[in-house]
């Protein structure tokens, strides 16, 4: 096992983590640990191993020119002690000792259960333009994007771009919400700007308002054994008319949660699914601070923003963190307009019937949920969440069919080889 | 059996990976992840259930652990999360 001892380490080389680290670099010697191959996070993810966005470009640039350590292919998994974090690295166990932590672990999609979601081809909608990013051809496949809010727009654009068939875009919201902020984003012109860009690249792709996807199908039935099953076709329903699709894959968003799990190991304090900080993105823990979407779903702009704040705040810099409160306010609000307009409807809670699976990993039914109270009880009669995902799906997933609170995070919070426990 | 896969962006022929999925040689273009290297092979279930249901990936970034595979016979491994490399032997469904 070997040991680093670091002044300012940050988790996560998304937007928020690279926008810490150059703020922290001013003042401090800084180290990103992330698990990703390269730099960039979700939204900057690389394609083949560069990440095509210029912003992003300039960001890798200038954490390149400030000699500024990055451990890619590593997984924070567990803890040592209170200023200790263990990782698995390619080379077996490292732990990471720390004066000062920046949490910038950005978010997951949530996964809404509905009859066949669990067949091969269908995707996370940020799910398969990852796998498209890392080199998978969508050339001349047949998809459909549903779900909710902005990314689905985006997700399009970017299949489109790689010559993909783009049949539908499918958005629960009413086509009245998104014209009311439509209209609310005068406050952000740039906002504005990227929204005409991608509409007018999707002016040929039917924007289906008001509708969402009841079940995916697959033409081979169930119990034909040797078979590989996989999507063929999936149904829509709008105005109470459903009409069933053929298509190759399914790209489903339906909106983000934020990654709390390192967070609340180390012992933060987590309000409604989201890391408490104050100001200067201070966690209730004196030396840790955490920026971008664990604080809660904002945005890109906001993660920059509350990325820059928490370096320089946790480096001491703490005027020049106080100036940027203001910027921070207004990406907020953007944040916050997005959340209303796209929050998910009570019929997307209907969609699973009693046999469709809630855990994927240990294929858990709705059925066998239903009878349960909480999260706790389903676990230790069912085993759901205990599976390799430790109930980042059904957690969220639960969540939301039965409002129950997701289940608590115990170390480790990836599952480790064991030499490397 | 070889089937050549190319990334539409790639100007560079020469920047291939070659690796074999399910004992099939596959050439990719360098950087390309695992999965997508398993899906270009045209192999759709990377795993199957407890209960035998057929699964692929499903998040792209390595958190829903749907595309499991064995790689270099170490089983479990997150074939979204990891870059194909020279030479790796991959084994869907095990």
């Amino acid at each position: 096992m070997s040991k680093l001892t670091i002044e300012v380490l940050i988790v996560g080389g998304g937007a928020a983590g690279m926008s810490a680290a150059l703020a922290a670099s001013q003042n401090a010697s800084v180290t990103i640990v992330d698990d990703n191959p390269f730099l960039g996070g979700q939204i900057w993810r690389a394609e083949l191993g560069n990440t095509k966005s210029p912003e992003a470009q300039k960001l890798i640039a200038a954490i390149a020119s400030k000699q500024i350590k990055i451990i890619n292919n590593a997984q924070v998994f567990g803890l040592n002690n209170a200023n200790s974090l263990l990782t698995e690295t390619t080379d077996g166990q490292l732990e990471l000792k720390f004066e000062k932590l920046i949490i910038a672990t950005g978010a997951r999609e949530l996964f809404l259960p509905f009859p066949g979601w669990t067949l091969p081809g269908v995707f996370g909608a940020g799910g398969l333009q990852a796998l498209a990013k890392g080199g998978m051809s969508v050339k001349g496949k047949r998809i459909v994007v549903a779900g909710t809010g902005p990314l689905l727009l985006a997700v399009a654009d970017y299949l489109k771009s790689k010559e993909a068939i783009v049949i539908a875009i499918v958005e629960q919201t009413s086509s009245a919400k998104i014209n009311r902020f439509a209209l609310g984003l005068w406050r952000s012109p740039s906002k504005i700007r990227q929204a005409i860009a991608l509409r007018s690249g999707l002016r040929d792709v039917p924007y289906l308002t008001d509708s969402w996807i009841t079940s995916a199908q697959c033409r081979s039935p169930r119990e034909s054994k040797g078979v590989t099953r996989k999507l063929d076709s999936i149904t829509v329903i709008k105005k109470g008319i459903t009409k069933t699709i053929d298509c190759d894959y399914l790209a489903c968003g339906f909106h983000l949660i934020p990654n709390t799990e390192l967070a609340e190991m180390l012992g933060c304090k987590i309000e409604n699914g989201t890391v408490t900080v104050d100001d200067y993105q201070q966690t209730s823990i004196d030396n840790i601070f955490c920026a971008g979407e664990p604080t809660g779903i904002a945005g890109l702009e906001s993660s920059l923003i509350e990325g820059k704040i928490a370096g320089l705040a946790a480096t001491g810099q703490l005027d020049a963190s106080r100036a940027l409160f203001g910027q921070r306010d207004n990406a907020a609000y953007f944040g916050d307009k997005l959340n209303k307009t796209f929050a998910l409807r009570d019929e997307l809670r209907k969609l699973a019937d009693a046999e469709t699976i809630v855990c994927r990993c240990e294929d858990v039914s709705f059925q066998r949920l239903e009878e349960f109270n909480d999260f706790r009880d389903a676990k230790l009669q069912t085993r759901c969440g205990m599976g390799p995902c430790q109930g980042r799906i059904c957690g969220a997933a639960a969540q939301f069919l039965f409002g129950w609170e997701p289940p608590n995070v115990r170390p480790p919070i990836f599952p480790v080889k064991m030499e490397n426990l | 059996m070889c089937r050549i896969y190319r990334h539409e962006d790639s100007p560079n022929i020469d920047n291939v990976i070659a690796l074999k999925i399910n004992n099939n040689s596959i050439s990719v273009d360098d950087g390309t992840t695992v999965a997508v290297a398993i899906l270009a092979a045209g192999v759709s279930q990377f795993r199957h259930s407890v209960s035998g249901e057929s699964r692929g990936p499903l998040c792209g970034m390595g958190v829903c652990f749907e595309c499991r595979v064995t790689i270099d016979r170490v089983a479990h491994q997150r074939s979204c999360s990891i870059i194909a490399q020279d030479g790796m032997e991959v084994v869907t469904d095990e």
